[in-house]
């Protein structure tokens, strides 16, 4: 930022001349880490592993859903171990759709935004030498491992009329309680324990981190708004996450032993266990998109060569959403009998939620306004992501309206919503944060040719694949299902191809980051000029393995309001 | 329209093969690790497997949608399929008509509709092209050039107050037609509506009538081929409609009898969770005689999508000549049970209540789950 990159660059060859870059053996680097670029490092090949799976399991569903009738599930269920029946086929559908929602939720977009990029750029960012609490971040990677092999385990023990839990993500008792017998439920549910856990760990780690190990003169008020939307978010997880925990223990006992939490017979209630849900999982969604807000934020200013236009109005923006967010939650139940000024209350709620999204997007585009921009790799996923992101926002609008609501809810519409803002809003920025920290992270070049090819694929191919699912919804097609009467067909077949291009982009994608590991040009310190201005680009690329022994100093006339002023030099 | 659902089947189910065959080979690479796992007989069920569910074969008696000149019992003949008015239209029939909403039959579908047609979507619309119009301004007048130096503006009070200001003007603008339909949604039903209580089971509906004598009518969804002979839609057409009268208010409950079904009609506008313990209730007035058709809305285990809901709407007079062959009652005729409807009718709100699932009265209910078991 503001302090010259020499100073930087100096106390790096200090670290080589000293041996702090010397690594522990591979077994203990790995398995035994407490550095929180390999741990980053580890979060983000768990998540393309993740993703891959989700993935593969979303192409399994639209082929499912290219043409009416049952077609594929009964091989799939022979193919999963178990044995084809009627009930058994579908009862495989309804696996596929529970572990697309929690693979994509819990095991690739959390992983990547938060374990990834979060570990990997906040100690970077903020000038500290690691994370608070080193040990306690391994801990947080492997009970997200162990809570996907937990999740995966699932998928071939009974549970109810097939194999696998069939609940969808949102595990709504009774159906995930009474309604699923079998171990496969529990296991899931473990999963969500465990990777629960993990994200607390890990969310006090960065709150302790933020608050304690910035760099001398980065007040809060300075920290780059990736620092602020991962600070947000960890608050948003410790706040959100343990009202989770309680209620799949819940689940648990009512599951096995006894308890009648949510079973009306012994005086519980299912729609209680729907509150206690959507109040994790309101926030839940602002945790997977404010990072993308932050990511997205550095990459604008870097590719305009501005700073960022209003500052704290962002940073605070931030935080409103995140406050608004937690109490919201029933607008995801407008159909379960709420009452009339309830439902009032939850439509205007939600509504405001609009004004600080609003904000952030203006702002984006103030920050392009009169800037020099360059069409990187990096820049066109953000452009990608704002555009995107407002269309996801606007049908979100849509939906707040409780009266609206009533034809909508659990329609196609619903899925197109929430899949512009993440597969679209969360999995754009998650791809621009990607090409932007690359070459940082692996010291190698990717091609910004097949990046470009990779954007326009992509964005052609997710269009395809969601746009006619607002024509469906609005049609009244439900969502989870694997059938559907014919009128239903075209709009289906369309978005069942788009799957097909968005698939193509991936393999542009892997292509593009094994050519790099292999081939790549080996990247500079600052590989984006002068418009990148965080700390991460006065370090080597790849970094030390450990960086800032000294801490840089951030120079007290310097705030983010105009730290182009004395800009980095490289 | 019959022609649509016998043409398209085999014809797209053909087009989508090679589709399909090329997911498989990337899927297959993602699961190559369980393939040992993989049986050799691939048992891939055939595109019309809807038709292993043999609904309520018993249904004689009555078969609303058994439209053969036989179908008049006690003077009461179920509507044809001409009379479908509240089903999803294929892009192939009109285009337009497959983006948007089914067409309302209800004051407050048209009420909604309206709203989201005249407010929401050309709010949404103009804010989408708008951004994106702004996007692509930047991208062309501020794209990188030599020697031009990016301004350093951070900060300017008016656009800011301005762009935070007109969202919430525009928001108020939507909250004050969204409150009204909230409040028109939840207007308590009059003291003489007509109450008709919806079950969802796994995985059929049951339509409860306590004004009328309490019998409840379980309501199965027909085979493909069975609702294609009737000329009906495949997975939308049901053996036993839930008959109500039209104009009139309607008190409809919902409740589950296991897991939580969603009793959904996309052209009433009406969607109502049917939650186990719970007693869902709203005023629905169906403007127009005809057929509508709906979907269980909430995943409610394997069978979810194979649940479907079917309104017939019918004249008060057609409706009494109904309820009259069912073997119900009208609290008009019977002074001696005035109140004979009370709001809730706990015989089979209990899941557990005998009554749930079988038939209240002979020659009214098919036996829809017992046929189902049996498969
Ligand atoms: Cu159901």
């Amino acid at each position: 930022m503001a302090t010259t990159a020499e100073g930087f660059d100096a106390h790096t060859d200090d670290h080589t001349h000293h041996g702090a870059d010397h690594k522990p053996s591979f077994f203990a680097r790995w398995f035994m880490s407490t550095n929180h670029k390999d741990i980053g490092t580890m979060y983000l090949i768990f998540a393309i592993v993740a993703g891959i799976i989700g993935g593969a399991i979303s192409g399994i569903m639209r082929a499912e859903l290219a043409a009416p009738g049952i077609q594929y599930l009964g091989w799939w269920v022979n193919f999963m171990g178990g044995e084809a029946s009627f009930d058994a086929n579908l009862h495989m559908w309804n696996v596929f759709i529970t572990a697309h929602g929690l693979i994509m939720v819990f095991f690739m977009v959390m992983p990547a935004m938060i374990g990834g990029f979060g570990n990997w750029f906040v100690p970077l960012m903020i000038g500290a030498p690691d994370m608070a609490f080193p040990r306690m971040n391994n801990i947080s990677f492997w009970l997200t491992v162990v809570g996907f092999i937990s999740l995966l385990f699932s998928l071939f023990v009974p549970g109810g009329t097939g194999l696998g839990a069939g609940t969808g993500w949102t595990v709504y008792a009774p159906l995930s309680t009474s309604g699923s017998v079998g171990p496969a439920v529990d296991f899931a549910i473990f999963s969500l324990h465990l990777a629960g856990a993990g994200s607390i760990l890990g969310a006090t780690n960065f709150i302790t981190t933020i608050f304690n190990m910035r760099a001398p003169g980065m007040t809060l008020h300075k920290m780059p708004l990736f620092v602020w939307s991962m600070l947000v978010t960890a608050f948003l997880l410790l706040l959100a996450l343990p009202v989770l925990a309680a209620a799949i223990t819940m689940l648990i006992t009512d599951r096995n032993f006894g308890t009648t939490f949510f079973d009306a017979a012994g005086g519980g209630d299912p729609v209680l266990y729907q509150h206690l849900f959507w109040f994790f999982g309101h926030p839940e969604v602002y945790i997977m998109i404010l990072p993308g807000f932050g990511m997205v934020s550095q990459i604008v200013a870097t590719f305009s060569r501005k700073p960022v236009f209003g500052y704290l109005g962002m940073a605070y923006a931030m935080v409103a959403i995140g406050v608004v967010g937690f109490i919201v939650w029933a607008h995801h139940m407008y159909t379960v009998g709420l009452d009339v000024n309830t439902k009032m209350y939850f439509t205007a709620a939600t509504m405001v939620i609009a004004v600080p999204t609003g904000v952030k997007i203006f702002s984006w585009i103030a920050t392009m306004w009169g800037g020099s921009l360059e069409f990187k790799s990096p820049m066109v996923w953000a452009l990608g992501f704002i555009f995107l992101f407002t269309v996801g926002g606007v049908t979100g609008v849509v939906l707040a309206n409780g009266g609206i609501d009533d034809n909508l809810h659990d329609t196609y519409y619903v899925v197109a919503h929430f899949h512009y803002v993440l597969s679209m809003g969360a999995v754009f920025s998650l791809f621009a944060g990607f090409y932007y920290w690359f070459p940082k992270m692996s010291g190698r070049w990717h091609s910004e040719f097949l990046s470009h090819v990779h954007f326009w694929m992509f964005f052609i191919g997710v269009n395809v694949i969601f746009f006619p699912m607002h024509f469906l919804g609005m049609q009244g097609m439900p969502r989870r299902y694997p059938d559907y009467t014919v009128a239903y067909t075209y709009w289906n077949e369309i978005a069942s191809y788009g799957y097909l291009i968005m698939a193509g982009s991936m393999l542009v994608f892997f292509v593009n980051i094994g050519y790099a590991l292999v081939a790549g040009r080996r990247a500079e310190s600052n590989t984006w000029g002068p418009g990148a201005t965080t700390l991460e680009w006065t370090l080597s690329s790849p970094p030390p393995y450990h960086q800032f022994e000294t801490l840089p100093v951030i120079e007290e006339h310097h705030d983010y309001h105009d730290h182009m002023s004395t800009p980095a030099k490289v | 329209m019959e022609s649509t659902f016998v043409m398209t089947i085999p014809v797209r189910f053909a087009a989508h093969f090679r589709f399909l065959a090329l997911l498989f080979a990337a899927v297959i690479l993602a699961f190559a690790g369980q393939s040992a796992v993989a049986q050799d007989e691939s048992l891939v069920p055939e595109a019309g497997t809807v038709g292993e569910i043999e609904p309520a074969a018993s249904a004689e008696v009555a078969d609303s949608d058994a439209v053969a000149p036989g179908a008049d019992t006690d003077g009461y003949e179920y509507y044809g399929p001409e009379m479908i008015k509240g089903q999803p239209t294929s892009f192939e029939d009109d285009a337009g008509a497959s983006m948007t909403f089914q067409d309302q039959y209800s004051q407050n579908g048209e009420y909604a509709q309206w709203m989201h047609d005249s407010i929401l979507m050309p709010i949404i619309t103009i804010i989408c092209l708008f951004v994106l119009g702004l996007l692509l301004w930047v991208v062309a007048k501020y794209r990188r050039r030599e020697g031009v130096e990016p301004s350093r503006t951070t900060h300017n009070t008016l656009i800011e107050v301005v762009w935070t200001v007109v969202p919430v003007i525009i928001l108020v603008a939507i909250a004050i037609p969204s409150i009204t339909l909230l409040a028109r949604q939840y207007e308590t039903p009059p003291a003489d509506a007509i109450t008709i209580k919806a079950t969802g089971y796994q995985w059929y509906w049951g339509y409860t009538y306590p004004d009328n004598g309490g019998f409840e009518i379980i309501s199965n969804m027909l085979s493909e081929e069975e609702a294609l002979t009737r000329g009906l839609p495949g997975q939308l057409a049901v053996d036993n409609r839930m008959v109500v009268p039209v104009g009139v208010p309607l008190r409809i409950q919902t409740t589950g009898a296991d897991v939580i079904h969603s009793f959904a009609v996309p052209s009433l506008w009406f969607k109502l969770d049917a939650v186990p313990g719970r007693l869902n209730e709203r005023l629905l007035t169906i403007d127009e005689p005809g057929i509508y058709y709906g979907q269980c809305s909430e995943l409610c285990g394997a069978r979810h999508a194979y649940m479907p809901i079917a309104i017939e709407a019918v004249p008060m007079a057609r409706y009494r000549q109904w309820i009259a062959a069912q073997g119900g009652t009208f609290g008009d005729e019977e002074e001696a049970a005035p109140e004979a409807a009370p709001l809730q009718q706990p015989e089979s709100a209990l899941p557990d209540a005998p009554g749930a699932g079988e038939p209240a009265t002979v020659d009214t209910a098919p036996d829809g789950a017992a046929a189902l078991d049996t498969q």
